[in-house]
């Protein structure tokens, strides 16, 4: 069976962390690769002007 | 008394960072409360709850960050608020990822062959984040809460056209390739697979096989909703097929509370098709719905599970405790005769989710009825989360407690308050705490309570009575905590040690008299 679920069980995983800091950390001390996005919330946090964004994308 | 505040616009944290930045203020003497947070609507909310009010406050947005401080003089407020850059900064150092990216494309740009997103956003915008990695071609490790069912939905389903895996939402862990993500145990590898909607009976399972001496291929998280006949258990099946296929895994363990009764049909429809060893430990649901042609194996609990699997993977019976020694019921028996006639009920703080509903199940099946803000049965709940009634078993962990609040995994502050309004209650004969060691736990749980346990031991006696403290701990000597002294502070505090809840749900039966 060729999946991409199976790719993820027999590979090594790489990961973009997206939210708490300590999760790459500990994913970096385990030996994997991590890539950390700096997140904030999308709009600064405006709800109504998120949505009017993501619309226009 | 004295209070005040600073603003600092534009400067997003995560919450995790927050409350160690909290935790570092509010050990400064003289310092009464403190709030380091995100300017969100719930946190907003928070201050007011404390008694802190101001239009700066109300108008700051998701993306500011508020600090404020209540102490005994206006210096001391001043102080704290002024050294603010120190002590934000003296976290940072020691805090900073290696790779670090603007956005998610900039992420992928840097890492082009990444194949997961691991997302712990606060809730409201963790869809949106899950959708943008789907859409790149990532799984999702969907680690936040508070995710509306209809996104959960939406998203398993996106994710089943595009062959891919969502864990989550409110997925506490799992173990993919060896690798732990959230909440997980070090655990070796080996060739028990586990598909998980109960994310610290995941943990509970993965530490049990390996303190028995067996590993884990896989430990895949669902997130709590997805055995439910709305998201039908999209990513249990989609596990299901890759461990089917997985060469490295041996033997399935599916761990969860009651499925969906329809969506249990289809599981069992499926296991009857499976090529490999299934056995089932469906917490709530009774042995008897299961025939001998369903293909599976029923565990009732999860310390069963773990002795059928290791049977399953060739292991000789025993190295999972199945009853007391003998010694452990002299202990047991020795603590009921020191209590006094008013010391009656169990109170249980626990901080894992799947513990609090097994303990419910083992001390139901022996016959005492538990009180619970998470309760086994409607009219077992509790009135209010915070009062206790009886025979009760809170979990500290449910969305109640965690507006604003780290979870009690990680942070003991909200157990400890407990504690001590139980401890004021004569009625309370036993208590029972659980201690959930691993990656992105507190690294010190037992040491955050400690203190706490030997204060409410020492106040039952000056009643005349006897507190008996039972705990479970659930790790593996590998974990980053160092099992062996957690162990052994709890049992320098005359506190009663089992590894596994099973076990410490049986011990409190036992200390009520049942059993």
């Amino acid at each position: 069976m060729d999946t991409k679920i199976m790719h993820l069980l027999t590979e090594q995983i790489i990961v973009l962390n997206i939210g708490l800091g300590q999760f790459a950390r500990n994913m970096e001390e385990q030996g994997v690769e991590v890539v950390q996005v700096d997140w904030t919330p999308p709009a600064g946090g405006d709800k109504e002007m998120l949505e009017l964004l993501d619309n226009l994308l | 008394m004295a209070f005040g505040f600073v603003i600092r616009k534009n400067q997003y944290y995560d919450s995790v960072f927050l409350m160690s930045v909290n935790r570092r203020i509010s050990e400064v003497k003289g310092v009464q409360q403190t709030a380091v947070l995100m300017g969100s609507a719930a946190n907003k909310k928070l201050l007011v709850d404390i008694g802190i009010q101001d239009p700066q406050i109300e108008a700051a947005q998701p993306n500011d960050l508020i600090v404020a401080a209540i102490a005994e003089t206006k210096g001391i407020v001043e102080d704290v608020l002024g050294r603010l850059d120190e002590w934000l900064n003296g976290i940072q150092e020691s805090a900073a990822p290696s790779r670090l990216a603007s956005t998610f494309a900039e992420g992928l740009s840097i890492q082009p062959h990444a194949n997961i997103a691991v997302i712990s956003v606060p809730g409201e915008y963790a869809a949106r984040e899950a959708r943008i990695a789907l859409e790149a071609g990532l799984h999702v490790f969907l680690f936040s809460d508070n995710v509306s069912i209809e996104d959960e939905l939406e998203l398993k389903q996106f994710a089943a056209q595009k062959g891919l895996l969502v864990m989550g939402p409110d997925c506490g862990t799992s173990l993919i390739g060896g690798v732990g993500l959230g909440f997980a145990n070090v655990v070796r590898r080996g060739s028990i697979g586990a598909i998980g909607a109960a994310g610290t009976g995941l943990q509970e399972f993965t530490s049990q096989v390996h303190n028995a001496g067996f590993g884990i291929s896989h430990a895949i998280g669902t997130g709590s909703r997805d055995l439910s006949d709305r998201i039908g258990g999209l990513t249990t099946f989609a596990a299901l097929d890759a461990l089917e296929a997985d060469p490295k895994t041996q033997i399935i363990v599916l761990v969860s509370k009651p499925p969906a009764v329809s969506t249990l049909e289809r599981l069992i429809k499926r296991i009857k098709t499976l090529r490999k060893p299934v056995i089932g430990c469906f917490l709530g649901v009774d042995s008897g719905y299961f025939t001998a042609s369903s293909g599976l194996q029923f565990a009732c609990t999860i310390d069963e599970a773990v002795r059928m699997a290791v049977a399953a993977a060739g292991g000789k019976p025993g190295p999972v405790q199945e009853d007391f020694t003998h010694q452990e019921q002299e202990t047991l028996a020795q603590e009921m005769a020191l209590r006094s006639p008013e010391q009656k009920y169990l109170r249980g703080i626990l901080a894992g989710g799947t513990f609090c509903y097994q303990s419910q199940q083992i001390l139901r099946s022996a016959g005492i009825r538990i009180r619970s803000n998470g309760p086994f049965e409607p009219k077992d709940g509790l009135e209010h989360p915070d009062r206790s009634i009886e025979n009760t078993i809170v979990d500290m962990g449910d969305e109640y407690y965690m507006v604003g609040k780290p979870h009690p995994m990680i942070d003991g502050t909200m157990r400890k308050r407990r504690i001590l309004l139980e401890s004021q209650d004569p009625a309370m004969a036993v208590l029972y705490l659980d201690f959930i060691l691993g990656y992105n736990a507190s690294l010190d749980p037992v040491g955050e309570l400690v203190d706490t346990i030997r204060e409410a031991k020492h106040l039952s006696n000056q009643r005349g009575g006897s507190l008996s403290v039972v705990a479970s701990i659930c790790g593996t000597e590998a974990d980053p905590q160092d099992l062996a002294l957690q162990e052994k502070m709890l049992r320098e505090a005359g506190v009663l040690v089992y590894h596994s809840n099973a076990m410490a749900s049986l011990a409190c039966c036992r200390l009520l008299g049942k059993g």
